[in-house]
């Protein structure tokens, strides 16, 4: 029989919701910001293998020419890509989602079983809780970035005023590529992000909405002969109970 | 078919509704969500320029936003902030040169080029080159930022501002809010908030590189303000003028922030 198993608390779900436009808005400003100086490629002994980003990619986004407006939608927004973070991690805080969510000293060998077990070369996967380990770790590192984006941000647009933060990011220079190199970083992010989430399905996609999965779980019938000796239907919705946290299953 | 349904059958039912009860709500809330979230941003994105006048060619909200994101920028604003400086040989040699607005009057002389000062009192005083010369001069080396993105560590020289005004007793001038600088022939002029131009490391600049100021990069005099991305960085100063109100600024007239501060 089904059941309804709580999963994603309503403020996680508001925060991911909320932050994926403002993110797509930040790129895409972003883009209009980076197109007047250009100037970064990917080159490896002399020879260019990527130039960020070639002419198309502009004339198809519409890029070319649109500085100050670029500006302008980056530092309304930057204040929503911020406060939406800042919400989020101290909601993890508080509420505990925290422990659910930090890598632990096992997930870097899970991680790696987790991976071999996505790309078909390993059967089975370690048991986990709410994530697995190469969750954790991906979840932990994009708020790192989040963090990095705000801090780097941040060093290139008061370098002056915030000398200190320009300084840890090793200079005005060095902060722009590495702002640069988050945005990349979330591009990736966000694609093996969408794979992931169709390849997991419905009931895990709907969990970001709706908060909960429905679960499948032997039913009072079915468990019957095997627990003979039990009093009838007791310990299961113990159980049941137990497994939703208490909330919410009746 | 009158049997009536066991305990088990019953509970999955009631779990079945309130599944589909719960999907509802949510992707309901989700949705309308997400319209909203899209009209607010059609809204945003189709809003009405503003008023052209000191500042243009911008939605006006997005305008709004600038002008409260630089009152909040400028309480964190400080002389005690100072941009960073390097030793002389990590000045580039080659100058970058991104703009000639203002510097193509061919009627031009360097010679009888003359600073005036805009009193409000409706006095100008004139001031020629080789007096600012002799007034205590300040050096710095740093990293000019401009606001397309690129930056170049810069070797500058000139007399700072704040010394120019104590030495020409325009302290009076100074206790207004704003600056205005143009060019000679006014196709180029920023204004700048009154305490960005007494940072002590705004600097009236004739020299580049040990050597005076060539004219592609603005001689004989220009503005070099650390604390400001290059476009208000004025080349070739004509006038100097003080106000209460904001001055004109070219780049805010296209669509740029008015404040522009780093």
């Amino acid at each position: 029989m089904k059941i309804i198993q709580e999963k994603h608390p309503l403020a996680i779900r508001w925060t991911h919701w909320v932050n994926f436009p403002i993110l797509l808005i930040m790129i895409w400003s972003g883009l209009l910001i980076y197109w007047a100086n250009d100037v970064y490629t990917v080159t490896i002994f002399g020879y260019t293998f990527v130039h960020f980003f070639p002419e198309w990619f502009y004339q198809w986004l519409h890029v070319p020419q649109r500085l100050a407006e670029g500006m302008a939608f980056h530092f309304l927004f930057m204040w929503f890509f911020t406060l939406n973070g800042i919400f989020y991690v101290l909601y993890t805080l508080v509420s505990g989602e925290w422990r659910l969510l930090l890598p632990n000293r096992h997930s870097i060998k899970e991680a790696w079983q987790v991976l071999l077990h996505d790309l078909h070369i390993r059967k089975m996967v370690p048991p986990q809780k709410k994530y697995n380990a190469a969750q954790r770790i991906a979840y932990t590192s994009i708020i790192i970035m989040g963090f990095g984006s705000v801090f780097t941000g941040l060093a290139i647009y008061k370098p002056v005023q915030f000398y200190w933060i320009t300084w840890l990011c090793g200079g005005y220079h060095l902060a722009r590529i590495l702002h640069f190199a988050l945005t990349i970083g979330y591009v990736f992010f966000f694609m093996i992000h969408i794979v992931q989430v169709v390849l997991a399905g419905w009931n895990n996609f709907r969990s970001v909405v709706s908060g909960f999965e429905v679960k499948d779980v032997p039913s009072i019938e079915e468990i019957e002969p095997v627990v003979e000796e039990q009093p009838k239907a007791q310990p299961l919705p113990v159980t049941l109970k137990k497994k939703a946290n208490g909330k919410k299953t009746k | 078919m009158e049997k009536k349904l066991s305990k088990a059958e019953l509970q999955e039912l009631a779990i079945e509704k309130k599944i589909k009860r719960r999907n509802f709500i949510s992707f309901s809330a989700f949705f309308i969500g997400a319209g909203a979230a899209f009209g607010g941003w059609k809204w945003l994105y189709d809003a009405e320029q503003e008023t052209a006048g000191i500042t243009a060619g911008v939605r006006k909200p997005l305008r709004r936003a600038l002008n409260q994101t630089e009152l909040f920028f400028r309480r964190v604003f400080s002389n005690d902030h100072k941009v960073k400086t390097y030793p002389k040989d990590r000045a580039a040699k080659n100058v970058r040169v991104n703009s000639d607005i203002g510097l193509n009057n061919d009627d031009f002389s360097a010679e009888n080029w003359q600073l005036s000062i805009l009193k409000n009192s409706g006095n100008v005083l004139k001031i020629g080159i080789e007096e600012i010369r002799s007034l205590p001069k300040t050096e710095i080396i740093y990293d000019f930022k401009c606001v397309e993105g690129w930056d170049q560590i810069q070797h500058w020289a000139g007399v700072r501002f704040i010394d120019f005004i104590a030495h020409y007793q325009l302290q009076e001038q100074a206790k207004m809010q704003y600056v205005g600088m143009e060019t000679p022939d006014g196709e180029y002029y920023v204004g700048l908030d009154m305490e960005s131009a007494l940072h002590p490391q705004t600097l009236l600049a004739y020299e580049m590189n040990d050597k005076p100021i060539a004219d592609v990069h603005g001689a004989p005099l220009r503005l070099i303000i650390p604390v400001k991305y290059g476009i208000k960085n004025l080349k070739r100063i004509g006038t100097i003028s003080f106000s209460n109100q904001r001055p004109r600024d070219y780049w805010a007239e296209q669509g740029y922030d008015y404040y522009s501060g780093l």
